[in-house]
């Protein structure tokens, strides 16, 4: 062969593979295309799944974000003995005795004197008394009252304090209302909004990062500027430990068993059966069957993370047992049989080779299962977890047994409410939650990674 | 076939380790070994031969229980070790497995360091009292397996990542750290490059010593260089048994002959 018919087609042959190989033929070009094809259809499946998912992302963030900022007005509040503690006695209990109500004209006198201080004429812009009071969150009145029952010494200082504003204050500086939404809005006036402008001026309003919306707990239709996910996450938090403790265990022994140990019979196909069967039951027939054996048959309190725990450990062992067995599976058998070979016992076996091999899969599959858990809502629901809870739970175990929210239901909670400030809140939470899930699975990640062995 | 020249070999009469008879295997419905009768001496490497499905392995680990993993496998007949049938319901296969140990054909470390490898086993049967005692069986066990050279300076060092050869010695040495009467060796060599073949046939010849060693192989040159005793297994049956250079040179069965030469299998 020469050089000169090296890059020239062939004289066409006869027989099956007739024609040269530099021309595809048809058939070739048939693949080819088709392969093409679904190549292309790939592509687009995927780039619409990474669009979706940067649309869902955008949304959120931009809806979600302002939750973490708040409007606050800075207010030197004088704490008047007269009002406070009339006798001067500096008991507790009597300090107590005063309510909400008695503080609020402190917080009044407090605005009108930062006014006079940056000369703002309020006739000037048509705000009334009542209407300058609305300025500041319900929620002021309480901080203040907790802040002297806790340092009753400091009555009659003068003590500077960041009040929240009211949440269409800090709507104006979120773009929720506006001069023109704020004529027709009975909860607030323009003349208001222009003292607010007024205020930040002066150097009194501020907008900064609000550790509230963590740490504190979920407040009324009307305060939404106070409300916070606080207990929410603790509720969550109990139940996480509640299925963590009992789901895991108990779902690595029985897969332990049915993988290791059960015979092989028409009694375990069953069981095995039935096991994923139930990882595909809709997770609210586990909340009906919480809601009739733990509350309503075995007596225990509503809303608590206990039951929550054990409805949600119900719903995870499946998912649990799962990928447990996969991962036990997944062990080859001659690392079973070396370990019988030098005489190892059965459990021995199990308990020294096969489950460290298998710990990495087992801890994946538990951590996606809790992740799982942890963004469910609807059992929730059933079980009372949807209340409006004010106080936070103690600390565990009693914990465990106190009212509580959860987060997922936290943001069911605030999407049904009138206010649009709930909205914006909704999101926060949804972030906060999406950034545990991330978090998890994040750490499913590094132990797959760090526990991985080769054999 | 020059390497099937038999060896010169002085076979005494030695006391019975194995004694096995009218030996049955079920698989299901399958009848994988029928009747099978035959006696395993002390010290003696003995090899089994046959073509693949012949029932060879299933019988070598019917020798230590192995087959009890197995939930379909049926195992009847008579096999006493040292006069004791180890069918028994008394007998406790992972106290037999002690006593036969068994090297598997694919080498199978623990994704362990070396040292807990060859440790593993006397820990879990309390042969060591305390940590020096440990390491002495240990480095023993490396020096019998024929690998402590190779490993001394790196026992921390895990035994998956030594190569094929050494992993098996590391596995023959693994079966030997605990003592056992009885050595199973299922194709060994199989997976080995013919160096290190080399090394284990030497080492099992040495093992000869303290052990009664069986072992089952494809290679005819391999069983004519290592044992003193041959069997041949067919279709389930063991067709011919003998010493090595007897079935090498004057098989008495025809089908042990046409193995041989290579007209079956």
């Amino acid at each position: 062969m020469t050089d000169a018919t090296a890059n020239t087609p062939a004289a066409p042959k006869e027989g099956k593979h007739a024609g040269s190989l530099f021309d595809a033929d048809a058939r070739t070009q048939k693949r080819n295309a088709s392969e093409a094809r679904f190549r292309a259809l790939g592509l687009g499946a995927i780039g619409i799944g990474v669009a979706a998912l940067i649309v869902l992302l955008v949304s959120i963030l931009s809806q979600g974000l302002p939750a973490f900022q708040q409007t606050f007005i800075t207010l030197d509040v004088y704490l008047d003995e007269a009002k406070l503690d009339k006798n001067g006695e500096r008991d507790i209990e009597k300090i107590k005795k005063v309510s909400t109500f008695g503080y609020a004209p402190l917080i009044k006198n407090a605005m009108t004197s930062r006014n006079e201080e940056l000369g703002i004429d309020m006739a000037a812009l048509g705000v009334s008394d009542k209407e300058m009071s609305a300025m500041v969150s319900k929620e002021a009145a309480a901080q203040l009252r907790r802040f002297v029952i806790a340092n009753p010494d400091r009555i009659g200082d003068t003590v500077e304090f960041e009040f929240l504003a009211s949440g269409r204050i800090d709507g104006y500086y979120k773009g929720r209302v506006t001069l023109e939404s704020a004529e027709r809005d009975s909860n607030v006036s323009p003349g208001q909004l222009q003292y607010a402008d007024a205020l930040k001026e002066g150097g009194a309003l501020s907008t900064h990062f609000n550790w509230g919306f963590l740490t504190m707990a979920d407040a009324s239709e009307n305060r939404p500027e106070a409300a916070g996910i606080g207990v929410a996450m603790i509720g969550s938090l109990y139940m996480m430990l509640v299925v963590l403790f009992l789901a895991l265990p108990i779902g690595v022994a029985a897969s332990i068993y049915l993988e290791e140990f059960a015979p092989k019979n028409w009694f375990t196909d069953m069981i095995e059966v039935n096991i994923s069967n139930l990882a595909a039951v809709p997770s609210i027939v586990f909340g009906i069957l919480g809601l009739a054996i733990f509350i309503n048959y075995a007596g225990l309190p509503q809303s608590a993370p206990i039951v929550g725990g054990l409805v949600l450990t119900l719903m995870t062992l499946p998912t649990i047992i799962i990928s447990t067995r996969a991962s036990l599976k997944s062990v080859p058998p001659s690392i079973r049989d070396a370990a019988l070979g030098v005489g190892a016992s059965k459990m021995q076996s199990v308990f020294h080779h096969v489950l460290p091999l298998a710990m990495p899969g087992i801890l994946t599959g538990t951590i996606i299962g809790l992740a799982q858990a942890l963004g469910e809502t609807a059992p929730l629901m059933l079980i009372g977890m949807v209340a409006f809870v004010r106080e936070f739970p103690s600390a565990p175990p009693e914990g465990f047994f106190d009212p509580a929210s959860a987060l997922p239901v936290q943001v069911y909670n605030w999407t049904t409410r009138a206010d649009p400030a709930f909205v914006e809140r909704a999101s926060g939470a949804i972030i906060v939650l999406l950034c545990f899930l991330l978090c998890m699975n994040f750490l499913a990640i590094i132990l797959r990674r760090r526990f991985e062995r080769r054999w | 076939m020059n390497d099937l020249r038999p060896v010169e070999r002085t076979v005494d009469t030695k006391e019975i380790k194995f004694d096995c008879s009218d030996v049955q295997v079920h698989y299901g419905a399958t009848h994988a070994i029928k009747d099978v009768a035959v006696k395993l001496e002390d010290k003696t490497v003995t090899a089994f031969i046959g073509p693949s499905g012949c029932g060879k392995s299933t019988f070598l680990r019917c020798l230590n229980r192995m087959n009890d993993t197995i939930d379909i496998c049926r195992v009847q007949g008579k096999l006493l070790l040292d006069g004791e049938d180890i069918y028994d319901k008394r007998v406790d296969p992972v106290q037999l497995r002690a006593k036969v140990g068994m090297v598997f054909q694919k080498p199978n470390p623990f994704p362990k360091s070396i040292y807990d490898n060859i440790a593993y086993g006397p820990r879990i049967h309390g042969l060591a009292r305390n940590k020096a005692e440990l390491d002495e069986i240990v480095e023993k066990s490396l020096r019998r397996g024929a690998i402590w050279d190779e490993v001394k300076d790196r026992l921390d060092a895990p035994g998956t990542g030594l190569s094929g050869g050494q992993q098996q010695r590391l596995c023959i040495a693994r079966a030997i750290a605990t003592e056992p009467e009885v050595l199973l060796m299922d194709e060994p060599c199989s997976a080995l490059d013919p160096i290190a073949t080399a090394q284990v046939e030497e080492l099992i010849d040495e093992l000869r010593e303290n052990y009664s060693v069986v072992i089952v192989t494809h290679s005819m040159q391999q069983a004519a260089r290592v044992s003193q005793k041959t069997a041949f297994f067919h279709l389930g049956n063991l067709v011919e048994f003998g010493e090595t250079g007897q079935i090498f040179t004057n098989p008495k069965d025809p089908r042990t002959e046409s193995y041989i030469t290579g007209r079956i299998g």
